[in-house]
């Protein structure tokens, strides 16, 4: 007992020399209980100086017949090795001897501590866990642990070699098969998360986990059910077969369980469960707490965008339990997955905004009903019969709140803008609007009817009023701030349109109102679109019309340099834009009219067009300088461009931040660029290579053979090649088996101009390491080919 | 790392208030997101009935699993990529030892009167978030073992005694 207390009390080891002392004579007496306490509370308070002085009880201790004393040293072992690990690791040898004890748990703590001790180094584990695997281990805990390390040693493994059939995986298969559940499950477990695991391998594991699920014991059956929720996200049909079986699950008595178990089933149900699985639910939705609830909603909107077919059952649904009690956040998610359903299904869309239109007849939140009615105002117009929706929007009008009656009216005065034959009746509802008692309101309804009532350019007021905002808010609200009262009003031209220093990728959408509900388009912004945007905000390269690609950045400075410079290539149908994001690393310096100067003498189908030279480059804030050339169209013009970095540099005082005022011209050479073959080809992936391939026939097809010398092994030359074309492996067949002499590598990809192109190359290695590849082509165009 | 550890071993009573609790990580650095945490589990758990079989909950990133006899309520806490049928072993050692030491009589009385025991199971079975030991019959048997010194059967033995017999030991062994 006193040992607990002074461990709970854990002194510094000078304070209590006499505890100290004391202890260490425990650690040699004979009751075994005083030896293995003493070593755990001593090992607490301890610190280096006085862990030599007992190191050497502590050696005998863990090679010490009692398994107490020896669990006692290994763990308190495991503790040290945060605080010191040199002295922990001249123990190995003794722990080495430790794994073969018979003590079940003595085996356990040594096998954690060794792994601790050697976790750096790949082989020694490698050896660790061959050795094991072989051997017996006693207790259920040590299987656990080196199934677990097994499983390190695949991933780490994996990344050099792919073989059919991972080195291990009969261990962890067999361990499927053992007396204790943790070890089942753990190896089940395992199993399911190895990196790209196959369905061959996978039905063990999933079968046991099956059986889990109607166990009597409730641990047991959320740790499968959590698992197959897991494996659902990427295999969801190595998990159909447990279908029935989670069904029952829904009705679990443990809430958890059950949200569990609905979410998978819906990942993995097929068209016919979908109805069942509707009925289930909502009875089930009436049980649980609103997390989970939006757990669900998720899962039911991903179901929809796969079987679109179903979407009236689901939106019925989504529409019914809208109706019901719950919390904001859970209605968002609600209206959220609606509009998205809109959206998507096309034919969804009118009973979508009926449904939507009915909700906000009595919706209790305020930005619900904004945005609700912002969305009515964009799809309202579009569908047949626009009138009808006017009702439900016009009694907004009467019956809400100021924020909402002003959203009505811009949303009436949209469907007026956007559908003629309406205009004269929406006239007279927004005339009524002239009454109201809130200010916005009356200005809202002013601003339309003098606008939409006025003859004259009506385009330009449509866009005016609905166009969205091309500047950005934080620009608009800086340069407000700057402006003062003078004779000269406002310009809004004036308002830089650049996002000044800012992530590509974080570019949001500007725009008085928010283009979609809750913001952030579904799906993560791609690179793609960011850069497109940001081409696009750029005037003169406004009209190149589609971007087709952009590739990835390449570097064209060393690592350490002084500027840090790297350049998108952006590749529209008939001009070529480069874009060079360069970054100062000298605090002392800002950058003013930083230009490219291009030397395109290597390239003789481009010209250059435009150049669009960044103001200022302050330190360590990337900008962006873009070059733009003309290239004929629809040609994949291939050439090499030198490039040449100039600028003004400013010095910079440190410790006030300000600059000089005049500054020297100066030029920085950069590397040489290339636009290559491969920047006119787009990876993108098709799931079924042989339909393609037959699909397009033998008519645009080429054959050639190429020697490409020798490599150091196959897949060396597989990625070369993938990379010189730049087209999207598919089927997994850019991955090389070790030591395989011969390799099919299937790719597809599109080429500028729309056309698909599907590649098949064979390659051959052979003794002196010499590889031979042939090529085959077929695409929609002959002349691609 | 790899190594399966727990986070904490809360033992309450039936209106959710601490009997004998032991905190492995640093995930509740003040007294007052440890009281939090025992709230916020107890009220989820509070309504269901986890007296024939250990049950199973998940919150806040943490798997919880837990079981009640009378009223007492015991929690095992592990991370939430822990193997939960670990947890659920290290649950079931810990309620099983607690039942020999009190000797049947499982209620809070029991357990507060006979607490230096019930601290001395917890030390017993997790030290430092590494488990130490399962097997029920073990642990009581250590447990007994360490009150043995004293010399007196358990019931008569309060924590003062305990201690005082402990300082009486260690100036004895100094003397030598």
């Amino acid at each position: 007992m006193v040992y607990v207390i002074i461990k709970e009390l854990s002194p510094s080891a000078d304070e209590v020399i006499i505890v100290t002392s004391s202890l260490m004579k425990d650690m040699t007496s004979k009751t075994d209980m005083y030896r293995a306490n003493a070593i755990r509370v001593l090992c607490q308070i301890t610190d280096g100086t006085l862990l030599t002085q007992i190191e050497r009880y502590l050696k005998q201790a863990i090679v010490d017949k009692n398994p107490v004393v020896a669990s006692a040293a290994l763990v308190s072992g495991i503790h040290l090795l945060q605080t010191n690990p040199e002295i922990v690791k001249r123990w190995s040898n003794e722990v080495q001897e430790a794994v073969q004890s018979r003590a079940a748990l003595v085996q356990f703590h040594a096998l954690a501590l060794l792994h601790q001790i050697r976790q750096n180094d790949r082989l020694a584990v490698n050896k660790l866990v061959s050795s094991l695997t072989r051997g017996s281990v006693r207790s259920p805990l040590a299987q656990c642990l080196l199934i677990r390390y097994t499983s390190q040693v695949i991933r780490e493994s994996a990344s050099n070699t792919q073989t059919g059939d991972r080195p291990f995986y009969d261990f962890l298969e067999g361990c499927l098969r053992h007396k204790a559940e943790m070890v089942i499950f753990e190896a089940a477990r395992a199993i399911t998360e190895l990196n790209g695991v196959t369905s061959r391998e996978l039905t063990p594991a999933i079968t046991v986990l099956q059986l889990f699920l109607s166990s009597t014991k409730p641990v047991l059956r959320f740790a499968a059910i959590r698992t197959l929720n897991k494996v659902a996200m990427t295999h969801p049909i190595a998990v159909t077969n447990c279908n029935i079986d989670m069904e029952s699950l829904i009705s679990d008595q443990n809430r958890s369980i059950a949200t569990l178990a609905i979410t998978t089933l819906l990942k993995t149900g097929n068209e016919s469960s979908v109805d069942r699985l509707m009925k289930q639910i909502t009875t089930f939705m009436s049980d649980i707490a609103d997390e989970f609830k939006i757990v669900v909603i998720e899962a039911i909107r991903s179901l929809c965008l796969k079987f679109p077919l179903k979407h009236r059952s689901l939106m019925n649904f989504l529409s019914n339990i809208l109706r019901e009690e719950g919390g904001f956040e859970y209605k968002k998610a609600i209206v959220d997955s609606i509009v998205i359903l809109i959206r998507d299904i096309p034919e969804a869309k009118e009973s979508g905004l009926l449904h939507l239109c009915e909700f906000i007849e009595d919706c209790e939140f305020t930005y619900l009903s904004t945005q609700i009615l912002h969305f009515l105002g964009i799809e309202g117009p579009k569908t047949s019969d626009p009138s009808k929706y006017i009702r439900y929007i016009y009694n907004r009008v009467h019956l809400e709140n100021a924020t909402v009656r002003a959203g009505a009216v811009s949303t009436l005065a949209k469907f007026g803008a956007l559908v003629d034959s309406l205009k004269p009746r929406i006239f007279v509802l927004l005339r009524r609007c002239l009454f109201d008692t809130d200010d916005e309101v009356r200005d809202r309804a002013t601003l339309y009817l003098n606008t939409l009532g006025a003859d004259g350019a009506v385009e330009d007021m449509k866009e005016f009023l609905f166009g969205s905002l091309d500047i950005p808010l934080v620009n608009l609200e800086r340069s407000l701030k700057n402006y003062e009262p003078s004779e000269e009003s406002f310009d809004i031209n004036s308002v830089p349109k650049e996002v000044k220093i800012q992530p590509l990728a974080e570019k949001k959408a500007p725009g008085k109102k928010p283009t979609g509900l809750g913001g952030p388009p579904p799906g993560p912004p791609s690179t793609i679109d960011a850069y497109e945007k940001l081409l696009s905000s750029i005037p003169e390269f406004a009209n190149f019309g589609k971007l087709f690609k952009s590739s990835a950045p390449v570097e064209l400075t060393e690592a350490e340099t002084e500027y840090a410079v790297n350049v998108v290539k952006h590749i529209f149908d008939g001009h070529v834009v480069f874009q060079y994001n360069c970054t100062n690393t000298i605090p002392e310096q800002l950058l003013e009219n930083v230009t490219v100067i291009v030397d395109a003498s290597d390239a003789e189908e481009f010209a250059e067009v435009a150049s669009k030279p960044l103001r200022s480059l302050p330190y360590d804030s990337p900008g962006q300088t873009f070059v733009a050339f003309e290239k004929p169209e629809g040609v994949p013009a291939v050439g090499k461009f030198s490039n040449m970095l100039r600028f003004i540099v400013k010095e910079v005082d440190p410790s006030t931040g300000e600059a000089d005022d005049d500054g020297v011209e100066d030029e920085y050479q950069l590397e040489e660029l290339e636009v290559v073959a491969a920047d006119y080809m787009l990876k993108v992936g098709v799931s079924n290579f042989r339909n393609a391939w037959e699909s397009m026939g033998p008519d645009c097809e080429r054959v050639d053979e190429y020697d490409l010398g020798p490599r150091e092994n196959l897949a060396e030359a597989v990625n070369a090649v993938i990379n010189l074309l730049g087209m999207q492996p598919c089927e997994g067949t850019e991955v090389v088996p070790s030591n395989s002499r011969s390799h099919t590598c299937l790719l597809s990809g599109l080429y500028i101009g729309n056309v698909k192109v599907l590649v098949r190359l064979q390659f051959g290695i052979d003794g002196p390491k010499d590889v031979a590849m042939k090529l085959a082509v077929r695409s929609e165009d002959e002349a691609v080919s | 790392e790899l190594c399966p550890t727990i986070k904490n071993i809360l033992l309450l009573d039936s209106e959710g208030k601490r009997i004998a609790v032991k905190y492995y990580s640093d995930d509740w650095p003040t007294n007052a997101a440890k009281e939090a945490f025992e709230k916020a589990v107890f009220t989820k758990t509070q309504k269901t009935n986890a007296r024939t079989e250990a049950e199973i909950t998940m919150f806040d990133n943490y798997i919880v699993v837990y079981k009640f006899v009378q009223d007492l309520h015991f929690f095992v806490t592990g991370g939430e990529n822990e193997n939960e049928i670990i947890l659920a072993t290290v649950l079931q050692g810990f309620f099983d030892a607690v039942g020999l030491l009190l000797r049947g009589t499982e209620d809070k009385k029991e357990a507060l009167e006979n607490l230096d025991l019930i601290l001395l199971c917890l030390d017993e079975i997790v030290d430092g978030g590494i488990i130490l030991e399962t097997d029920a019959n073990v642990i009581a048997g250590k447990v007994d073992s360490h009150s043995m010194d004293a010399g007196a059967p358990l019931s008569e033995q309060t924590i003062t005694q305990a201690l005082a017999t402990a300082r009486e030991h260690l100036t004895r062994s100094l003397l030598k």
